[in-house]
C-alpha cells in the first residue's frame, strides 16, 4: 500500500513525511530531535511531561471562502498557534510549519527541566540509572545548568521493593511520566502502577502486597525514562557505560524476541529488548532476560571428556572423528543450533551416511505474547536445512530402539540430553553416545565422548522464529578457555567423513554455499533489521503448534 | 444612575415562603417552559441559543450556542449533558444558592438543554463538600421524576432522560471540564489534552459530551421562553444577560448581586450595592472573577482601545460590568467570584494564600503546574515568614511565565496569573516588605521556635 506524503517544515527545510504521523516522529525523520518523557511510540499519548512543546503553524485560511491566504510577497501565510503546542500530540498536516529551534522553545526546556530538578535527588553519581538516563542527558543538553531552587525538597519514599521483588521503586526519581502505568495496562493487562496524592507530593505506587504475577512487568524498568525503576538484579552491578552492547536473539522460544546483549570482558551482565516493529517492537518477557545465567555458572561444560575423565580437547575431537568413521550413525541435531550448523549437519549426514534427528521441546503454553509453546529458537531451521519433514517428537524413542537392536551404534547428540528423551543408562553401554554441547548435562556425563560448544551469546548465527523470520545475531562474548567452535567440530567430523582436505569455513562462505544450496533463503543470507521472512509454502503440510501472539498469526505467511 | 439588581436566574433566591419543592416551583410557573419546548424542533431550539450569545458562566466564558454547534452529532455515540456544579474556586459563590434553594429551575434548565442537544442520558457533577446540596438536588431530581418532568417520556413526548448526580472528591481540579469527565467516568480526576479530548467530540466515555455550568444552564429556559433575540438585548451586546456576582472580602455588604450586563461601572457597583469599604479602610486592590483572575489595583489606569480605533484612558472604577470591558483591562470576569481587598491587606499575605491553594489543588499531571506551583508557593512563603531576598521578586515572574500556557488544563493560568499580576502590580510592597526584613534582621522573621515579630 503506498504511504501518503504530506509536506512539513521543520526549522526551515521541506520535508516529505508519512502523513499520520505526530510532530516527533516527523522531526525524528528529518533528523531532529525534540526531548521528551513521556511520549512513547508505543503507547497511548499522556501529554503531560511538557517537554516536547514546539511551535506548530498551518497554512492560513479565509475563514469564510477556506481559500489560502498568501503574505505580500506571495509566500503562503501561516497562522501560528497562539501557544507552543505539544509535539506528542500533535499530528502533521499538509503544510504544517514546525519550530524546534527558537528562544521561546529553548527557554521552555529550561524551564521544564528546571521543574523537573527541584525536588530531584541530584545524586547521579550514586544513581544507577546515570549513563542512561533520559534527565540526565536532557538536563545537559537541554537544561539551565544551575538551580535556582533554594527551598526544602520534597521527601518521598524509596528504595521499596515492588513486582513480586523484581524491581525497586525510588519515588524521589520519578518524574510522574506516567509510563510505567500505561505499559503495565498494555502488557500486563490492568493497573498496577498507580498515581497516588496530588500536585508534587504525587507519588507512583502499586497495591500493597499484591502479586503482580506477570512475566512482562520488567518493561517498566526498560522505558522508565529516570532511576526511579530499576532492576533489582542488575542493580548496582555495573555501570552502564562500561558495558559493550550486542545485538541477540533470544533463545527462550520460537517467538525470536530481538535483544541486546549487554557485556563487559566477556561477562554478561544483563539482557533487554531490541526494537524489531514486526516481532516484539521493544518489549520482551522477564524470564527471556535471564537466559544468560546457566552458561556462566557451574553447568556450563568447558572441558572435553573421554570415558567420562577429562581430557585435551583435541585429541577429543579425534577420538570422536574415529569413533564416527565406525560407521551406524545417527545424529540428533538441535533447534538451539544455528541454520549454518544445521545445514552442515546435514552435509555431514550425507557423508556420514547418517539418519538424522531432532527433537521438540514444547513445554508451558503460548502466553498469547512474546513467548511461544516452542522453547527452541530455530526449530524452522531443522526444516530449512533439510533435516526435519515432519514435526517432530518430544521423545527419542525411535532411536533409541535401533540402538537397542543394534542397527546404531554410533549416536552423535548435539546439546540433548538423551537421557530424558528416551534413553536410559545402559543405551550408553550398547553404543558410542558423542555429545557436543554447551551444558554439563547428565549425558555429559555419560557419553564417550564428550565436546564442550559455544553457547549461542559466543557465536553468531541465523534463526528462524516462528514467523519463519530470518534473524542474525552477533557473538557477544569469548567462549571460556577449552570450548571449541562449532565450525571446528562439524568440519573434523566432515573431514574424514568425506575424504576431502578442506579448511574451516568462515560464516560468510558457508552463508554462501547455504544460500546457493537453498531457494528459499535470501542471496548470501543477508538480512535487514528487521529480519527476512521466508517463503514457507512447502511446509504448509506441517502442524506448527504455535498459536496467535503479538505480530503472529497462525498460517498466515506475514 | 445609582447601580441596581435585575434578577432573573436569582429570582427565587431569599424570597420569602419560598422552598426548594416542587410545588412551590411549579407555582410559579416552573416546568411550562419545558412542557413546550419538547414540542419544539431541537434544530430550533438550538439555534434560539446562539442567537441568545449568551456566554458559558462556569470562567471560560465560551458562547453556549457554540459549543452545542460543535457537538459531534455523526458520530453515531450518544450524546451526554453534564452539569459542572463543582464550585470550587476561591471566591465564587454563586450555584451554591442556586443549588439550596432553586433546584428545579437547575433540573428545568438541564432536561431543556438535554432535549434540545438529545442527550442520552444528563449529570450533575456537584462539589463534594455541598453535602445538603447533593440531598436537596436529589430530592429535587426524584420529585421531578415522579411527576415526569424527567426520566422516560419527558412530559409525555417521546424523548426519555435520566440525570444521575455524582460528588466530587474535594478537587478544585474536578471543576474543569476534561478533569470533571475523568472523575465521572471513574478515573482519577485527571484534566485531558485537547486535542483530541474536546468534550463536543471525546468526552466522557469518549462520547460527544455538552459540560455547562449550573448558571449557564438556568438560563436554556430563559432563552427558549423569552426567544434568543430578547435574551441577547438584555446588557450589553457582546456579553448579554445579567451576572451574578458574588463579592466577598472587605466591603459593607458581601454577598450576591444579580446585575444586567453593563448596567454599571466598578466603582458604582461596590459603592452603591456593596455599600464602600469598611469604615476608615480605602480599597486597595480588587480580583474580578474567582481567585484565579489577574488582580486589578485600586486607583489603577488603562488604556482601553475603542471599536473605532481611538484610545480612552479608563480607572479602574469606571470598568463597565461586563466581560469584554474587563478582558481589555487585562484581566476577567471568569467566574464572578469578586475578592475585594482593603488597605489592610498585606499582599504578599494575600499571594502566599492563593499560592498555597493552588499548590494544593494542582492534580500532578504536567510537569510546570505541578512543579511550579508548590515553588511558587514556597516562595511566597518564605517572603512571609521572613526570609524574602530581592531576587525573588523576578524569579516568581520568571517561575509564572514559565508556566503559563505550557500545560494541559487552565490551571497552570490559574497559578500564574495571579503571581504575575499581583508581584508585578504590588512590586514596590513587596521590595519594602524584603528590605525591611533585611534591616530588622531576626525580628522579622519566622523562624520555627518563635512567633512572627512584627
Ligand atoms: C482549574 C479550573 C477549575 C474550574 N472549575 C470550575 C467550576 O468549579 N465550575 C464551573 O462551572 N466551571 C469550572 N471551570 C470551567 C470549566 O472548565 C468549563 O469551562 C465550564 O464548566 C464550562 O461551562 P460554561 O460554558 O457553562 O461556562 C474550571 C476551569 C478550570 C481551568
Ligand atoms: S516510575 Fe519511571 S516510568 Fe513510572 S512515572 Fe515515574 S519516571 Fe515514569
Ligand atoms: S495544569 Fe495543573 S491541574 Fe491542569 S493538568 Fe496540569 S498539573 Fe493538572
Amino acid at each position: 500500500m503506498e504511504e501518503k506524503l504530506v509536506t512539513v517544515n521543520i526549522d526551515g527545510v521541506d520535508w516529505k513525511v508519512p502523513c499520520g504521523l505526530n510532530v516527533i516522529e516527523a522531526c525524528k525523520f528529518a533528523g531532529v530531535e525534540i526531548p521528551h518523557f513521556c511520549y512513547h511510540e508505543y503507547l497511548p499519548v499522556a501529554g503531560s511531561c511538557r517537554l516536547c512543546l514546539v511551535s506548530i503553524g498551518t497554512p492560513a485560511r479565509d475563514r469564510a471562502t477556506g481559500e489560502l491566504i498568501k503574505n505580500d510577497d506571495g509566500s503562503q501565510k501561516i497562522a501560528w498557534m497562539p501557544k507552543p503546542a505539544i509535539a506528542c500530540g500533535t499530528k502533521v498536516s499538509e503544510g504544517m510549519h514546525v519550530v524546534t529551534k527558537s528562544e521561546l522553545i529553548d527557554d521552555c526546556r529550561k524551564g521544564v527541566l528546571e521543574f523537573l530538578l527541584l525536588n530531584h535527588p541530584l545524586d547521579c553519581p550514586i544513581c544507577d540509572k546515570a549513563g542512561e538516563c533520559r534527565l540526565q542527558e536532557y538536563a545537559t543538553a537541554y537544561g539551565r545548568g544551575e538551580s535556582r531552587f533554594i527551598e526544602r525538597k520534597n521527601v518521598k519514599p524509596k528504595r521499596r521493593e515492588i513486582a513480586d521483588g523484581k524491581i525497586i521503586l525510588d519515588n524521589e526519581r520519578c518524574i510522574l511520566c506516567s509510563r510505567c502505568i500505561r505499559i503495565s495496562r498494555q502488557l500486563v493487562g490492568r493497573d498496577v502502577f498507580g498515581f497516588t496524592k496530588r500536585g508534587s507530593k504525587n507519588e507512583v505506587a502499586v497495591y500493597p502486597d499484591e502479586p503482580v504475577d506477570s512475566n512482562y512487568i520488567l518493561n517498566v524498568v526498560d522505558n522508565c525514562p529516570v532511576g526511579a525503576l530499576t532492576e533489582k538484579a542488575f542493580r548496582f552491578k555495573m555501570r552502564t557505560w562500561f558495558l559493550k552492547m550486542t545485538r541477540g536473539i533470544s533463545a527462550e522460544s520460537s517467538a525470536g524476541v530481538n535483544t541486546w546483549i549487554w557485556s563487559r570482558e566477556n561477562v554478561i551482565y544483563r539482557i533487554t529488548p531490541r526494537e524489531n516493529r514486526q516481532v516484539n517492537d521493544v518489549w520482551m518477557s522477564d524470564s527471556g532476560r535471564y537466559t544468560f545465567g546457566k552458561f556462566q555458572s557451574a553447568e556450563r561444560l568447558t572441558t572435553a571428556r573421554i570415558d567420562c575423565s577429562e581430557s585435551s580437547a583435541e585429541y577429543a575431537l579425534t577420538r570422536a572423528t574415529e569413533i564416527l568413521n565406525l560407521g551406524s550413525v545417527a545424529i540428533v541435531a538441535s533447534g538451539y543450533q544455528t541454520l549454518e550448523e544445521l545445514f552442515m549437519i546435514r552435509r555431514l549426514a550425507d557423508d556420514l551416511k547418517a539418519q538424522t534427528y531432532m527433537v521438540s521441546h514444547l513445554r508451558g503454553s503460548d502466553d498469547g505474547m512474546l513467548v511461544s509453546i516452542d522453547k527452541t529458537p530455530n526449530l524452522r531451521g531443522g526444516f530449512v536445512a533439510g533435516i526435519l519433514k515432519e514435526y517432530p517428537k518430544a521423545d527419542l524413542a525411535g532411536l533409541a530402539a535401533k540402538v537397542r537392536d543394534g542397527s546404531v551404534k554410533t549416536v552423535l547428540c548435539f546439546h540433548e540430553d538423551l537421557l530424558s528423551l528416551g534413553f536410559d543408562a545402559k543405551d550408553f553401554k550398547r553404543a558410542n553416545i558423542i555429545y557436543c554441547g554447551s551444558l554439563d548435562n547428565t549425558c555429559a556425563r555419560e557419553a564417550k565422548v564428550a565436546l564442550p560448544l559455544p553457547s549461542e551469546f559466543e557465536k553468531s548465527g541465523l534463526w528462524i522464529n516462528r514467523q519463519w523470520r530470518l534473524q542474525a545475531f552477533d557473538k557477544a562474548v569469548d567462549s571460556p578457555a577449552g570450548v571449541l567452535n562449532d565450525f571446528d567440530v562439524l568440519c573434523s567430523f566432515g573431514r574424514t567423513a568425506s575424504g576431502e582436505d578442506f579448511k574451516t569455513p568462515t560464516l560468510q562462505s558457508v552463508r554462501r554455499a547455504m544460500s546457493a544450496a537453498i531457494k528459499i533463503l535470501p542471496e548470501n543470507c543477508e538480512v535487514p533489521a528487521e529480519g527476512a521472512v521466508l517463503d514457507a509454502s512447502e511446509f504448509s503440510g506441517v502442524d506448527f503448534p504455535e498459536t496467535n501472539a503479538l505480530h503472529f498469526t497462525k498460517n498466515v505467511q506475514q | 444612575m445609582a447601580a441596581t439588581q435585575k434578577r432573573i436566574i436569582y429570582r427565587h433566591i431569599d424570597l420569602e415562603g419560598w422552598s426548594a419543592d416542587i410545588d412551590c416551583y411549579m407555582k410559579d410557573g416552573g416546568y411550562e417552559v419545558l412542557k413546550s419546548a419538547v414540542a419544539r424542533p431541537r434544530e430550533e431550539l438550538c439555534a434560539e441559543v446562539e442567537k441568545s450569545k449568551i456566554k458559558g458562566r462556569g470562567g471560560a466564558g465560551f458562547p453556549m450556542g457554540m459549543k452545542w454547534k460543535f457537538l459531534d452529532r455523526k458520530s453515531g455515540k450518544p450524546i451526554y449533558l453534564v452539569c459542572n456544579a463543582d464550585e470550587s474556586e476561591p471566591g465564587t459563590c454563586k450555584d451554591r444558592p442556586l443549588i439550596y434553594q432553586d433546584p428545579h429551575q437547575i433540573i428545568e434548565g438541564i432536561m431543556c438543554a438535554s432535549y434540545a442537544v438529545n442527550a442520552a442520558h444528563a449529570f450533575i457533577y456537584i462539589r463534594g463538600e455541598y453535602i445538603n446540596g447533593y440531598r436537596i438536588l436529589q430530592n429535587a431530581v426524584d420529585e421531578a421524576k415522579a411527576k415526569g418532568f424527567v426520566g422516560k417520556n419527558v412530559c409525555g413526548s417521546d424523548y426519555s432522560c435520566e440525570i444521575t448526580i455524582c460528588r466530587g472528591g474535594g478537587c478544585y481540579v474536578c471543576g474543569e471540564e476534561t478533569g470533571l469527565l475523568s472523575s465521572l467516568a471513574g478515573g482519577r480526576g485527571y484534566p485531558r489534552i485537547k486535542p483530541p479530548y474536546f468534550p463536543a467530540v471525546m468526552g466522557l466515555y469518549d462520547c460527544p459530551t455538552v459540560v455547562n455550568n449550573v448558571e449557564s444552564l438556568c438560563w436554556v429556559p430563559q432563552i427558549f421562553k423569552l426567544g434568543g433575540e430578547a435574551v441577547s438585548k438584555i446588557g450589553v451586546p457582546v456579553d448579554p444577560g445579567t451576572h451574578v456576582w458574588g463579592v466577598s472580602g472587605q466591603v459593607q455588604k458581601p454577598g450576591r448581586y444579580e446585575i444586567e450586563t453593563g448596567s454599571c461601572k466598578l466603582g458604582e457597583f461596590l459603592y452603591d450595592i456593596c455599600g464602600g469599604p469598611l469604615a476608615g479602610r480605602t480599597f486597595k486592590a480588587i480580583i474580578p472573577g474567582g481567585s484565579s483572575m489577574k488582580i486589578l489595583k485600586w486607583g489603577e489606569k488603562f488604556n482601553v482601545k475603542r471599536p473605532d480605533g481611538t484610545v480612552e484612558e479608563l480607572r479602574v472604577e469606571d470598568i463597565p460590568m461586563d466581560s469584554a470591558s474587563f478582558m481589555s483591562c487585562g484581566t476577567a470576569i471568569g467566574s464572578c467570584g469578586m475578592i475585594v481587598m482593603d488597605n489592610t491587606v498585606d499582599m504578599a499575605e494575600a499571594l502566599a494564600n492563593l499560592n498555597a491553594f493552588y499548590a494544593h489543588e494542582s492534580c500532578g499531571q504536567c510537569t510546570p503546574c505541578r512543579e511550579g506551583s508548590l515553588w511558587i508557593s514556597r516562595i511566597t512563603k518564605r517572603i512571609c515568614d521572613g526570609w524574602g531576598r530581592k531576587e525573588d521578586i523576578d524569579l516568581l515572574l520568571d517561575i509564572a511565565d514559565n508556566i503559563c500556557g505550557r500545560t494541559i488544563c487552565a490551571h497552570g493560568e490559574s497559578v500564574a496569573w495571579p503571581v504575575q499580576s499581583n508581584v508585578g502590580k504590588f512590586r514596590e510592597e513587596y521590595l519594602s516588605k524584603i528590605e525591611r526584613q533585611d534591616m530588622m534582621g531576626g525580628q522579622a522573621r519566622l523562624d520555627n521556635n518563635s512567633y512572627r515579630l512584627i
